[in-house]
């Protein structure tokens, strides 16, 4: 504690001898030139597949807006730091962010755990913060300064009932992961079923690190009178589900995916037995695929593009996400002509029609998100790669 | 009925992987009395290997003896340059320094590899067997016999061999083996680039049912572990049964009980035949002179 308040002294007599000196002469001027945009990111640790593409997009973009005279007449600074997954550590660099870097806006936190122990931080100084996490919870209840770009569990579990109702099909099987994505899914999906008409007549779960679910499968096999099964999940859990449900001749009965597996290594794990699943995804993944007057198809075919050529690595929804964020700040910015916080935080609200590659964003102080289900595609796998299934089937 | 089967086949499936994990602790404990958790990374670089050079083109086979090459070279060097330096050190501070191995290995192949999960094609195909209702995928006949064949190796090995003599009279008394001769620091060598071998050979094996990645290791060696503590640790048979009772426990518990507790039920079990026979099922009663 004496070591910290020592520190802490030293902090503040440099602080006052610093204006003294020559340097000082330079810093406000410079100050006047940038913007301070900070992230906190997982880019290591276990979500350092959501956090290393989102830094590797935040940059890209920050360059790219900077080429071109940066906003409201201000380069953009970018101040990143990696939190390795740790909500603890989010925590403290978001203190940072605010007490030291005194940046104008945030645009990051991975995961909803790293979101949510930041998210008092942001509220407390009045700093405008868009999250990539994927929770409902960090926009619901609505906070003044906390918006996300991430479609939602919830979102996912609607899509895929609309697509079972369509079908007529009312029972329905799940098996969920145990880890923090399946449960959260597994929930609202249980939430929202009543709404669709949709019956769960059989649950089963599984761990995330499991290696076998043929026993979970074949109990759900032996249920009487289910039409489809859901598989909310992440990582290889849903390709191993894939696999042993082909395995135990299963595929007559339609299996769905979550979005949590929207991503060309599924298909590569599950092989053959990945043939007819169907998943609810962005359009990211599948913006060749779009028609030409998509809205969104520029957007995401640009996106994909302009990644894949500088990161060298397949594109990602979650490095989608970052992109969204930046520019969601980047243009109320514009429109607010200021880099004021709580201009900027008013401009964000007013996002209206804005096309990222989530979906299309159009919030409000009642909706801190402004997705609606049409930020989902409906994708079927066919001969080995992601088909669009057309409306209503 | 068809159900029963197919639960039984599911459990003897994991649980033949659970019993090849903990057949790699055997070989070092026998040996030295430590508990190598790096052995689960072992089991990631058989997979994690065999998938590159194979994505390389080379052709399988060559690319899974390449893997178990590695494993064993870095086995090897695990003993060299970690523990062999730390002897006369207690068991426990050896552990300890196989637990830091571990973390290590597990970094090294994040960057050396990739973050991805991946997979291996299976050896004679996907299409599944059917038997007695239930259906089998080839893949885990291929583990089955892998595991018969290395128990059975290890088995001779330990109780045929001068040298597997050498390492039994090691593990019973470090000091007493030197002195009738027996190198006993060439013997932990051994231990440990055998331990190896074996958790390289179950990573390839396990790779095309359970797919793999940079982190893989962790709870397979966990599971190993339990395997290895309920059937008696340093009993090869022990293992082997361990591992397959677990996986019949978890796949049991999965199908008649409830999947959510199936963890829960496995470890509850292991628990108490712990309590009631704390050597394990097939472990040799330890008696200290004091």
């Amino acid at each position: 504690m004496t070591c910290h308040s020592h520190f802490k002294s030293l902090a503040i007599a440099a602080a006052v001898a610093l204006p003294l000196s020559g340097l000082s002469i330079y810093s406000p001027a410079l100050a006047q030139q940038t913007v301070k945009i900070g992230s906190v990111l997982s880019v290591t640790g276990p979500a350092s597949f959501l956090g290393e593409p989102e830094d590797k997009t935040l940059r890209m973009y920050v360059d790219k807006i900077n080429a071109v005279g940066g906003v409201a007449g201000k380069k953009i600074e970018l101040v990143i730091y990696d939190d390795g997954g740790d909500a603890n550590k989010a925590r403290t660099f978001a203190t940072r962010l605010i007490e030291d870097d005194k940046v104008a806006a945030m645009v990051g936190g991975s995961t909803t755990g790293t979101t949510m122990a930041m998210i008092p931080v942001f509220e407390e100084a009045q700093v405008p913060f868009i999250s990539l996490a994927g929770a409902i919870e960090v926009v619901d209840p609505v906070r003044k300064f906390i918006f996300k770009t991430p479609h939602t569990d919830k979102m996912a579990c609607e899509k895929i009932f609309e697509n079972l109702k369509q079908r007529n099909f009312t029972k329905v099987a799940m098996i969920s992961g145990t880890d923090g994505f399946g449960a959260s899914m597994r929930a609202q999906c249980v939430k929202v079923a009543p709404t669709y008409g949709v019956q769960i007549v059989a649950e089963e779960t599984y761990g995330p690190r499991d290696s076998d679910m043929t026993a979970q499968l074949t109990k759900i096999k032996g249920v009487a009178g289910v039409q489809a099964v859901v598989n909310p999940g992440f990582g290889q859990g849903p390709a191993i589900v894939t696999r042993n449900y082909a395995q135990l001749g299963m595929s007559a009965t339609p299996l769905y995916q979550s979005h949590g597996v929207a991503s060309k290594s599924f298909i590569e794990l599950a092989g053959p037995a990945a043939e007819g699943v169907r998943l609810p995804a962005a359009a990211l993944l599948v913006g060749d695929k779009l028609p030409d007057g998509d809205p969104q198809k520029k957007v995401v075919v640009d996106y994909k593009q302009t990644f894949e050529a500088t990161a060298k690595q397949p594109v990602s929804t979650f490095g989608g996400h970052a992109y969204d964020g930046l520019y969601i700040m980047v243009e109320a910015m514009k429109r607010a002509n200021s880099t004021d916080a709580k201009k900027v935080r008013d401009e964000i609200e007013k996002t209206k029609g804005f096309v990222g590659t989530g979906g299309i964003v159009t919030m409000s102080p009642t909706d801190h998100l402004g997705l609606d289900l049409s930020a989902f595609r409906m994708l079927e796998v066919k001969g080995g790669d992601w088909t669009l299934l057309p409306p209503g089937t | 009925m068809p159900e029963f089967f197919q639960f039984l086949v599911s459990g003897l499936t994991i649980g033949a992987v659970y019993a090849l994990v903990a057949l790699g602790f055997t070989l070092v404990y026998n040996a030295s009395d430590v508990v190598n958790f790096a052995q689960g990374e072992f089991v990631m670089l058989g997979g994690m290997v065999t998938v590159f050079a194979h994505a390389a083109g080379v052709p399988l086979p060559l690319a899974a003896l390449v893997a178990v090459i590695v494993s064993v070279v870095l086995g090897l060097s695990l003993y060299w340059l970690a523990i062999a330096p730390a002897r006369g050190a207690s068991a426990v501070s050896l552990i300890i320094i196989t637990i830091g191995a571990s973390i290590l290995l597990r970094g090294a192949a994040q960057i050396v590899f990739d973050k991805q999960f991946h997979k291996l094609p299976a050896f004679s195909g996907d299409t599944p067997v059917q038997m007695l209702g239930a259906a089998v995928q080839p893949q885990s006949f291929w583990v089955i016999g892998g595991t018969a064949v290395m128990v059975l190796l290890l088995y001779v090995f330990l109780e045929r061999t001068l040298l597997g003599k050498a390492v039994l009279a090691t593990s019973a008394n470090r000091f007493a083996a030197r002195l009738v001769g027996i190198n006993t620091t060439t013997i932990m060598a051994l231990a440990f680039g055998g331990s190896a071998a074996i958790g390289g050979v179950a990573g390839i094996l396990i790779t095309p049912i359970t797919l793999t990645s940079y982190d893989v290791g962790t709870l397979l060696a966990l599971k190993g572990f339990a395997a290895a503590m309920l059937g008696g640790m340093g009993n090869p048979l022990g293992a082997v049964a361990g591992g397959l009772l677990l996986g019949l426990l978890e796949a049991f518990g999965a199908g008649y009980i409830s999947s959510t507790y199936k963890d829960a039920f496995a470890f509850i079990v292991i628990l108490a035949v712990l309590f009631a026979a704390p050597q394990g099922l097939f472990g040799r009663r330890t008696i200290e002179r004091v």
